[in-house]
């Protein structure tokens, strides 16, 4: 029975148990914040962030092939690749909320130059730099996260387990102020609340969560994990805090369900997560027409 | 005692002006209403006292300790709101959260000051509601709500009345009047002279010609006939 081979794999495996810890984690951080993304509408913020990181990720394998033997490079390879693509998204996430304020590049534009210009540079760097023989299979397992969920080291583990609990930490902390910012923020600014610093706080935490959770799904599928327990939430609630609710359950499960399919079935992690996601985004829009 | 002070102002955007030397008092306990023709700068006036915005010239001096978050606004409604999901009470609180400061949640007092606003503005049947569901008027009695809970000198209010019915209108300006006279100042942008004229003590007319007086003295003046037309006989 396949219930049977899961339970052997999840006792037997350390990597499963990590996939499905990470797994979850990161699904409860993204659905979280998802709702204020889509609500602000970001949604393709996280798209575009997604795919700096995707750059950020070939920057650091070239620096790994560069610097092979070095202490900077044993530093590297120690720490793993995560603090870097950290650091870059991060600031590609502050640098993409700044040219939203000045009108020279509006939002939307900045964010599309800058994605498809990171996913560009990222792929011509691991051509040109590549290390293994099969690059085209390199940059698939990057983009929709084949297996990187299941190869995750001890220190990544941790690392995750400690930016989640912050990323969820800021959250409850800053629950009302980000309500407040994002169901108006013309009126937050005006009666002086620090709406400029908490944007900054909400993209920062998006790059956090987007660069946990290309591990788990890839970086084309990473808006995919952010939107859709969100849109299926507000289908079936009214209020704000509902909503949240309901979209951090619905993304757990979701993800919870996905790892376990995908293993049981060796399909790739991220897809099918997407694919359960898809499925209960169908059931709640149904559900939400019935019951109005 | 005067509030709110504002020395030759001159508003535009980008280096392009769009009306100047504007130069207006309120004082505590006031009803200004700021009239004039659609793009004349009165909603830019208003996001330059919430300090949205910086004037080209000139000054906006706030006296009588006023400081920025004691200042309640009521905006015009954008898109983004309609389809958001939030009950009344989530956002009446909201209002509060100028108080808050750094502090992450929401005191005892402040929510029973939300629920006293609520009460005011006669929506606490609806609290429990989704505010995307509900009428236009009784949208924006939640959004005065929210105003009140911000505010506790000053109450900014532009285009208020936009899209209500005639009836529903009423009782929001009925509202507002109880508001301004219940201590609290009230500064409101329109385009409907008539209720401006039945509701305001004073009036600013921004355009060509600039005006700033009682209301008594805009109908008297050259300006304030032209603009009121037969409204001011009728007063």
């Amino acid at each position: 029975m396949i219930f049977d081979k899961l339970a052997a794999y999840i006792a037997g495996y350390a990597f499963v148990r990590y996939a499905l810890i990470v797994g979850v984690l990161i699904a409860l951080c993204a659905s979280l914040l998802g709702v204020t993304l889509v609500l602000k509408r970001f949604s393709f913020i996280g798209d575009g962030l997604s795919h700096v990181a995707f750059g950020a990720m070939a920057l650091s394998a070239v620096l790994d092939v560069m610097l092979k033997n070095t202490a900077a490079g044993d530093f590297l390879q120690r720490i793993g690749e995560m603090p870097l693509i950290l650091v870059i998204t991060t600031l590609c996430a502050i640098l993409l909320l700044r040219t939203g304020q000045n009108t020279k590049i509006r939002g939307d534009a900045a964010v599309a130059m800058l994605s498809v210009g990171a996913l560009a540079i990222g792929y011509l760097m691991m051509h040109l730099f590549s290390t293994s023989a099969n690059v085209s299979g390199d940059v698939c397992s990057t983009l929709f996260g084949a297996t990187s969920i299941l190869t995750l080291t001890r220190w990544e583990v941790w690392l995750c387990v400690i930016l989640s609990a912050v990323v969820v930490a800021v959250f409850i902390l800053f629950y009302n102020k980000i309500f407040c910012v994002t169901f108006d923020e013309t009126f937050a600014k005006a009666t002086g609340v620090k709406a400029n610093a908490y944007n900054l706080l909400i993209a920062v935490t998006t790059s956090v969560i987007i660069v946990l959770a290309m591990h788990l799904v890839g970086s084309l599928l990473i808006s995919a994990l952010v939107i859709f327990p969100a849109l299926s939430a507000m289908r079936l609630f009214k209020s704000f805090r509902s909503v949240t609710i309901c979209s951090a359950a619905l993304g757990v499960c979701c993800a919870l369900l996905g790892i376990l399919v995908a293993i049981g079935y060796g399909t790739p992690v991220g897809s099918t997560i997407v694919a359960v996601d898809i499925a209960v985004f169908a059931l709640c829009a149904a559900l939400g027409a019935v019951m109005r | 005692m005067a509030q709110l002070i504002c020395r030759d102002l001159a508003l535009g955007y980008d280096g392009c002006e769009i009306v100047s030397g504007l130069t207006f008092e309120v004082n505590a306990g006031d009803y200004l209403c700021v009239v004039g023709e659609n793009g004349s700068g009165k909603s830019t006036l208003m996001r330059t006292l919430l300090g949205l915005q910086t004037p080209l010239r000139g000054e906006v001096i706030r006296e009588d300790g006023l400081r920025p978050n004691e200042i309640g606004y009521l905006p015009q409604q954008t898109q983004v709101q309609r389809d958001f999901p939030a009950s009344v009470w989530e956002i009446v609180l909201s209002g509060c959260q100028s108080r808050c400061g750094a502090r992450p949640f929401y005191t005892r007092e402040e929510k029973k000051l939300a629920r006293e606003n609520a009460e005011k503005m006669e929506i606490t049947p609806l609290l429990r509601r989704c505010y995307r569901e509900l009428s236009g008027g009784q949208q924006q009695r939640v959004l005065l709500a929210r105003a009140l809970c911000a505010t506790r000198k000053l109450l900014l209010l532009d285009e208020p009345a936009a899209g209500l019915d005639p009836k529903v209108t009423a009782e929001l300006y009925r509202l507002i009047a109880q508001i301004n006279k219940e201590g609290t100042t009230v500064i409101m942008v329109s385009h409907d002279i008539s209720a401006a004229l039945r509701c305001a003590d004073h009036i600013l007319h921004i355009g060509d010609e600039i005006f700033f007086g009682t209301k008594e003295s805009y109908l008297r003046s050259a300006t304030g006939r032209g603009f009121a037309g037969g409204e001011g006989a009728a007063l």
